[in-house]
């Protein structure tokens, strides 16, 4: 089975209902019409945008034109995790914790779903390796910011506590901990609620756009299943990351809480 | 008498330089207005915030021991204490019970509040539990932040009777306080802070 292929006419269709959204704006007073038709217009833009990238870099069939787009997309997804917290690190820290955290869990779940479980011939091929990328991305970008979050959120509120203990002689670590667990927590919540409503109360967007594409159910729900696999993975490794490295960046070689390293 | 703690040239961003020579069983106490740097220097003696200088305790230099291992030998007591379990007893080593209901006594307060949360605990319950939570391994040396400040007059006498009681016993203690009184009781030095510097009255 072929999948359906759309022409610009079934879009059209489909665009008279970001007009209904328009209307709906004006006639109920809601201001947002200018910012629906700005979204629609981004997203139609980007999407078109990046169509013809990946048509360009699956054409180049290049290791090193892939590496250089998924690398990118690491670094959008890393300034994505540096922005969400409310409180930050002084200086580019954020941006660093976030890019070390996401582009170091994107790359160990990738390389691995490649060579070990879809292997595609060769394992880099871009066809795989960038869309597989793009969706351990997704997750794993959410899983830092939150860890990230968590984290900055808590360690200003619980000084008290953290200094009372380093006072007494305990390591940074030991005082530090429950703050770092606590983040990884928040991380992987997600993928958790994810995993527990997958099939019942959301047919996930990969099964059901394979499934769309032709594919049959059940080979769409065993490429699913390998990918709840390995966002959970990611998840847990970008949680882990981003909790520790900022946790890390908050002291110094004499053990010390740094808030001063915040902004 | 014998030099217990040594502070030479210690200064930071914000406060000092700071000389100061206590010796074993001795207590320097620091008056001075708010915001003049008072638990700043307690908190760089501590090594808690970046600082220059050096410190020693009875000839072994603050630099040579490991941050955890030198805080424990000079421990500091802040004015808001911190507490990081739910109830009081989480906060103390596991087969420390009978001693820490002891010393507890001693400063006023009931046995039931070992099991009790921290969030139904007054101010000055808190900060005597945590003056009890750093006087049970008998450091050397105290770095104490008014340390009476939210008590009332008997629990005050309780804890400066404590306090003479571990000087006697050879314990050194640095004491910020804002009330002269207690500065002259307990002061074998007595220092001011002003904008960052100790002055001697």
């Amino acid at each position: 089975m072929n999948p359906i292929l759309l022409t610009p006419l079934d879009i059209s269709i489909a665009a008279s209902l970001i007009i209904l959204d328009a209307v709906l704006s004006i006639w109920l007073r809601l201001r947002l019409h200018r910012q629906i038709a700005i979204a629609a217009a981004r997203m139609v833009v980007q999407l078109v945008a990046i169509g013809y990238v990946l048509r360009f870099i699956f054409a180049l069939n290049n290791p090193a034109a892939t590496l250089l787009l998924i690398l990118i997309m690491v670094l959008v997804a890393a300034r994505e995790v540096a922005a969400r917290p409310e409180r930050r690190f002084k200086g580019h820290s954020n941006l660093v914790i976030g890019f070390i955290s996401v582009g170091f869990a994107t790359f160990v779940t990738s390389i691995l779903a490649l060579t070990t479980a879809i292997r595609p011939q060769p394992w880099f091929d871009p066809h795989y390796a960038i869309p597989l990328a793009g969706i351990i991305l997704g997750n794993v970008l959410n899983s830092a910011s939150l860890s990230l979050d968590s984290f900055l959120g808590t360690v200003r509120r619980e000084r008290q506590a953290i200094e009372a203990r380093l006072s007494l002689g305990e390591t940074y670590r030991e005082a530090i901990a429950p703050l770092v667990r606590e983040a990884i927590r928040r991380g992987l919540l997600p993928i958790i609620n994810q995993m527990s409503a997958a099939g019942i109360v959301t047919l996930p967007g990969i099964m059901t756009g394979q499934i769309l594409a032709g594919l049959d159910p059940l080979e769409a729900v065993k490429y699913q299943i390998l990918l709840m696999f390995l966002l959970s993975g990611g998840s847990g490794l970008s949680a882990l990351a981003a909790s520790y490295l900022a946790a890390w960046h908050l002291t110094d070689e004499r053990q010390r809480l740094r808030l001063d390293r915040l902004q | 008498m014998e030099t217990a703690l040594l502070v030479k040239e210690l200064r930071s961003e914000f406060a000092g330089p700071f000389e100061l020579n206590l010796g074993a069983g001795a207590c320097a106490a620091i008056t001075g207005p708010s915001g003049s740097g008072k638990s700043l220097f307690l908190r760089m003696i501590a090594d808690l915030d970046p600082n220059q200088g050096e410190v020693w305790l009875h000839g072994t230099e603050r630099a040579s021991l490991a941050a955890p291992e030198w805080r424990k030998r000079a421990t500091y007591v802040s004015a808001e204490s911190g507490w990081w379990a739910d109830t009081v007893i989480e906060h103390f080593a596991v087969h420390s019970r009978s001693e820490v209901a002891a010393l507890a006594a001693r400063l006023g307060l009931h046995v039931d509040l070992l099991d009790a949360s921290i969030a139904r605990l007054s101010t000055g319950e808190k900060q005597r539990l945590s003056l009890v939570r750093a006087l049970l391994p008998s450091p050397p040396v105290l770095l104490l932040d008014e340390p009476t400040g939210p008590l009332d007059e008997e629990s005050v006498a309780r804890v400066e009777a404590l306090l003479q009681e571990r000087m006697a016993a050879g314990t050194s203690i640095l004491l910020v306080t804002h009330d002269p009184n207690q500065a002259e009781r307990l002061g074998d030095q007595r220092y001011r802070m002003v904008a960052g510097h100790l002055e001697t009255p």
